[in-house]
């Protein structure tokens, strides 16, 4: 399974393995989970688009993508971010049906776009997708000390002079290109489970951030890999393999958390700020 | 350090603020008192540069102040974290040095020295390495107040810092804001509709009622004439054992007034 052939196959998915870490340990403090759901998902309306025309699916993807994280930006300004987030899905979705119906020989490269073809990568697309990664954990980067003060105290955030909707709009847009550049790779749906999983487990883990971050990027890492050999050894498809381990890892990270709130220091610690009652121990 | 001239606000045709003025110096602390509604909230925002002014003008340090930005320390009512955001106190008071900054933080030791000595004064060293989300709302308060001194603004708002505590808590938070008024010589506004815990400790009030304020020493603002023209309806001022009652209604004996206050249950009791 590491033959020659399999070698772009194996640089992309890391690649894409680290970027999802990084930003999808925003994606988790900031409870944004639902708008990373619907722009790789949305997205992939676009790549459907783009073939229908004859273009390029990357640019199919990229345009969806940013258009998706504009649309919920302004549409959220209006409304609920969660009504948002849906009315932008169920519009792109729509427009992804109308494609496709458009189109017949579409099929079989529909469904690699929505789960991906981690091994079936070729040499050419290693080089744009570590460009746009790269692209991704710069922007990160750059935004961090704003982008996480927003992200737990936007009132204080927004009192210094950040806002809340610019830095909104600003972190979409980073998902997006993290959209485009996995897609294509690792399929739109295990694009969301690898920005919730790894970094929600490595969140009960790590006490501070960059810490947390590190951690995501290698539950991640771990995820990817462990998901190719098995789907190798195996020949089950590589998604279900990336899904499992992700929702493990999670497993993982919340039982001792979860064991901890039911002993005595829960009882002399209850979550009164928080106005939030700990949820009940998993079973 | 903060001088409010003339400021008028609206939210559509309502008048919110109808030329509020009043100034703050260093080291005083101002209670910012009203009802829901008197415009407390639309106060803090003008001043934060969140909303604009209908007219007036707001300085800080001098300054003509036209948009947000760090030079006033905030502490919002409260803050929503989940427990387990892996966010320290430590880390989230460091971001009140530089939170607004594009980049990475470098840990450097002035800058951590900066943290604890901040952390020392509102007294939650202890908690310096816990998560944020698990400590209790009193707790998290102090950590945003260090969180908003510690880049040294030299006006510091709070808003609503006494509702949801228990009167323990209250009194410990007044008295924490009057040694950090007057031992970091910063300007410090706190809105409240109670003016009873603020009393032994405020340098002057604000008193808002229906866009209007009226502002002072307590013993200037709190008085039945004055605060009767400022809600255009006769109010009765009670003083027992250090403490204020202000009632609505005219100067006749107590008994009815008092009960009237009781049962409404009104926030200016």
């Amino acid at each position: 399974m590491f033959a020659g052939y399999l070698a772009a196959g194996w640089e992309v998915a890391s690649i894409v393995a680290v970027v999802a870490g990084v930003v999808g340990f925003f994606t988790v403090v900031r409870g944004a989970a639902f708008a990373a759901h619907v722009l790789p998902n949305g997205a992939f309306a676009g790549a459907a688009g783009a073939v229908l025309v004859g273009a390029s699916t990357l640019l199919g993807l990229g345009a969806f993508a940013v258009a998706g994280a504009v649309a919920i930006a302004v549409l959220r300004r209006r409304a609920r971010s969660d009504v948002a987030s849906a009315l932008t899905v169920v519009l792109m979705l729509g427009l992804g049906d109308l494609f496709l119906s458009s189109t017949s020989q579409y099929a079989s490269e529909t469904f690699s776009l929505l789960f991906g073809e981690v091994l079936g990568v070729s040499t050419g697309e290693v080089l744009p997708t570590a460009a746009i990664g790269a692209a991704c954990v710069l922007a990160v980067a750059l935004l961090y000390r704003p982008l996480l003060l927003s992200s737990v105290a936007p009132d204080v955030a927004e009192a210094r002079g950040i806002g809340a909707a610019r830095m909104e709009l600003a972190f979409l847009l980073v998902v997006a290109l993290v959209t485009t550049m996995a897609v294509p790779v690792v399929g739109s749906l295990l694009v969301f489970s690898l920005l919730i999983g790894p970094p929600a487990a490595a969140c009960s883990f790590a006490v501070r951030p960059p810490a947390a971050i590190a951690l995501s990027c290698a539950i991640a890492l771990v995820t990817v890999w462990a998901s190719i050999a098995c789907s190798y050894a195996t020949n089950l498809p590589v998604g279900f393999f990336v899904g499992a381990l992700g929702a493990t890892a999670y497993a993982l990270g919340r039982a001792p958390g979860a064991w901890h709130r039911r002993g005595p220091h829960a009882a002399a610690r209850p979550a009164a700020g928080t106005g939030r009652v700990p949820a009940p121990a998993a079973r | 350090m903060l001088e409010v001239e003339e400021v008028s606000a609206a939210f559509g045709a309502r008048a919110v603020l109808d030329r509020v003025s009043f100034s703050v110096a260093a080291g005083e602390l101002c209670g910012l008192i009203g009802t829901n509604g008197a415009g407390k909230t639309t106060l803090m925002k003008v001043v934060l540069g969140l909303l604009p002014t209908g007219g007036g003008r707001v300085r800080v340090s001098g300054r003509v102040r036209t948009r947000s930005g760090a030079d006033i320390g905030y502490v919002p009512q409260k803050i929503q974290l989940e427990p387990d955001a892996p966010i320290r106190v430590r880390d989230l008071v460091a971001l009140g040095i530089d939170g607004h900054r594009l980049g990475v933080p470098l840990g450097s030791r002035r800058r951590r020295r900066a943290v604890d000595e901040m952390l020392d004064a509102v007294g939650v060293s202890r908690l310096a390495n816990a998560r944020v989300g698990t400590l209790s709302g009193g707790e998290q308060q102090r950590v945003m107040i260090a969180h908003a001194l510690v880049a040294r603004p030299s006006l510091l708002l709070l808003d609503e810092p006494l509702a949801n505590l228990d009167m323990r808590a209250v009194d410990d938070v007044v008295a924490l804001l009057a040694r950090i008024a007057a031992d970091q010589g910063v300007a410090v506004l706190l809105s409240a509709h109670d003016v009873n815990p603020l009393l032994p400790v405020m340098d002057r009030v604000v008193y808002l009622a229906s866009g209007h304020a009226a502002s002072g020493t307590t013993g200037q603002v709190i008085r039945a004439d004055v605060l009767s023209r400022l809600y255009g309806h006769p109010i009765r001022v009670v003083q027992a054992e250090g403490r204020v009652l202000v009632l609505a209604g005219g100067p006749e004996p107590s008994g009815v007034a008092a009960n009237g206050c009781g049962a409404s249950g009104a926030g200016d009791c």
